[in-house]
């Protein structure tokens, strides 16, 4: 009789053939297709222009994660420890941000970035620009007086009459966009893997004789890393895709991956053929990245997706 | 996890949580600010929430976003659960391809998804066009023969990402269900409608209930798919938000995210409440 219940799935393998499978078969044939329909490899060929941008995307996006990494595992592994009730609570403070929209948040940090805005307003009221001009111009006199004794040229040009310092429109506020956006994603899967660790493992091993230290390097690290690798893909693909963020907070300077496809889609520069290829070549490598550390680390990440 | 956290441990944690709501406070607070700056302090008021509610826009947008979010929910909590059975009964051979296809839309990146879907969408509305015209001709018939993305568009897309993480939340409760149950209930002459109705949909519940909540998060917080499907005429709440903050500032921005931050603020308390009592009764209960 176990045919029969599994004809219920019947309805949604059509739905995803017609509305999953065919639209990524779409972007492959786009991708290798001309404007007027024939096969061309000319997509690819074009792309090269824009290495740049790849390599920036794949640059912030690498950092994000990393910050994100840095930040998330120590919070993870503190939160764990603590009693369920403080578990509770600090679970719905992690989860309470994500709800909010993405767009939202990043706009929250336009303000505080500006260069008029609550962070420089801030500095200044309490002297760290002064202090920043004040350096500078220290800075300044040494590398004169070094190019002088030495030959070298190194810069003397520092602005000392800073009104504000810059961070709004730079790779550094999208990186910031970014860990402040996908952190939780981060510290979610790795607490959930170090909730589930067997805690006899544990006792076992401080019975044997092990510090703390060693504790957490030979048993509850390895453990714990199906959930830094379901961390991390949660953080690096949304991060590398992202165009809102870099649009908000890097001003149309820093244009990512995302951007460029965006604009191929819905732009002024509508050519969906280099899109696709954009598309396609940006998911190849998130895709090798992937693979290649799942090997890395025997992968049981679906796993702890739920 | 015996030991306590040092002090260092909760200065960090502190420092994480600031980090984390710092920015989301500030908003709220310049969402009372009577001026359009949104970093000068100019005194209180309720203004912005005066005209985000006489906001023809906004409002609308909303209502797109609630209705395309409800829909898009009912339509993939059934199917999402029919799926799941249906992968369950199926062999290994079958089954493990098909969950497969079923995670690609959450594995990959929204933007390809939404790129694809676009890509689909317009090839799709080319071949209605083609054939409408055909049809037009041969029998005169007054069919358009031009179509546009909208919300029948947008709510395809919804369903087509919404419905994996329902199968996902189901699946596991499937694996934890009592095999012979089914067999039991038959063999005391229960038929396939009521041992579906009566055994398997009653365990399977709350997995049903936890897949129904996220696809409902899902679609109201998305964007990025949104953006792609949606055409320019139809816009979701997000689509709006990113407009806004694309032209002008505007603090009714604020006062949005004030309202919403403070709905799932009480949405959460209140989930988290209920769950505790509920801890709290059975703990009674049993001693």
């Amino acid at each position: 009789m176990k045919n029969r219940l599994s004809l219920l799935a019947g309805p949604y393998v059509v739905w995803m053939a017609l509305f999953v499978v065919a639209p990524i078969f779409l972007v492959v044939i786009y991708a290798f297709s001309s404007a007027g329909g024939g096969f061309t490899l000319d997509n690819f060929a074009k792309m090269s222009t824009y290495w740049v941008v790849f390599v920036r995307s794949f640059e912030l996006a690498l950092i994000a994660t990393f910050i994100c990494l840095l930040i998330g595992y120590p919070l993870a592994y503190i939160m764990a420890k603590e009693g369920p009730g403080f578990q509770r609570i600090a679970m719905v403070l992690i989860m309470l941000p994500m709800w909010m929209n993405f767009l939202l948040r990043t706009y929250a940090w336009m303000s505080i970035l500006e260069n008029t805005g609550l962070l420089n307003q801030f500095f200044q009221a309490v002297g760290i620009i002064d202090l920043g001009n004040l350096i500078n111009g220290w800075l300044n006199n040494l590398c004169a007086g070094l190019n002088d004794l030495l030959g070298l040229s190194l810069n003397t040009a520092r602005d000392t009459n800073m009104e504000y310092f810059k961070m709004i429109n730079t790779s550094g506020a999208v990186v910031l966009g970014m860990v402040y956006n996908y952190l939780p994603f981060m510290v979610l899967p790795i607490y959930s893997v170090i909730m589930k660790l067997d805690h006899s493992l544990l006792e076992a091993a401080r019975d044997l004789g092990a510090s703390t230290g060693r504790v957490f390097r030979k048993v509850i690290f390895p453990l714990s890393l199906p959930g830094v690798l379901s961390g991390i893909t949660m953080v690096f693909v949304p991060s590398v895709s992202t165009f809102a963020i870099s649009r908000l907070l890097g001003g149309g300077n820093e244009l990512l991956l995302g951007d460029l496809i965006e604009r191929q889609f819905l732009g002024s520069a509508y050519n969906a053929q280099l899109g696709s290829a954009i598309s396609l070549v940006m998911m190849l490598v998130v895709l090798i990245c992937m693979y290649v550390m799942n090997r890395f680390g025997e992968g049981e990440e679906q796993a702890v997706m739920l | 996890m015996k030991q306590r956290s040092s002090i260092l441990d909760r200065l960090f944690m502190g420092l994480v949580f600031f980090f984390l709501y710092a920015p989301i406070f500030l908003l709220i607070i310049f969402s009372f600010n009577d001026s359009k700056s949104r970093t000068v302090w100019q005194g209180f008021t309720l203004d912005w929430y005066v005209e985000l509610f006489q906001d023809s826009a906004i409002m609308s947008s909303i209502y797109t976003t609630l209705l395309v979010s409800v829909i898009a929910t009912v339509v993939a909590t059934v199917a999402g659960t029919f799926a799941a059975i249906g992968f369950y009964n199926m062999r290994r051979r079958w089954r493990n391809p098909l969950i497969t296809i079923n995670n690609i839309p959450m594995m990959s990146a929204e933007i390809v998804m939404g790129v694809s879907l676009c890509l689909f969408f317009v090839a799709a509305f080319g071949l209605f066009g083609t054939a409408a015209q055909w049809l037009n001709n041969t029998l005169g018939t007054n069919l358009p023969t031009r179509y546009y993305l909208g919300f029948p568009t947008l709510l395809i897309a919804h369903i087509t990402f919404n419905t994996p993480y329902v199968v996902l939340a189901v699946m596991p409760k499937l694996q934890q269900m009592d095999k012979h149950l089914v067999e039991a209930a038959q063999d005391l002459g229960c038929t396939w409608r009521q041992a579906f109705w009566k055994v398997i949909i009653p365990e399977i519940k709350p997995g049903i209930v936890n897949g129904m909540l996220i696809a409902f998060t899902m679609s109201v917080d998305d964007f990025v798919i949104s953006y792609f499907t949606a055409g320019s005429s139809t816009s979701t709440l997000a689509m709006t938000i990113y407009g806004m903050t694309k032209k002008r500032i505007s603090p009714k921005i604020n006062a949005v995210s004030t309202l919403l931050f403070v709905t799932v603020l009480i949405l959460l308390v209140i989930v988290n409440v209920r769950e505790a009592h509920q801890a709290k009764a059975k703990n009674a209960a049993r001693s």
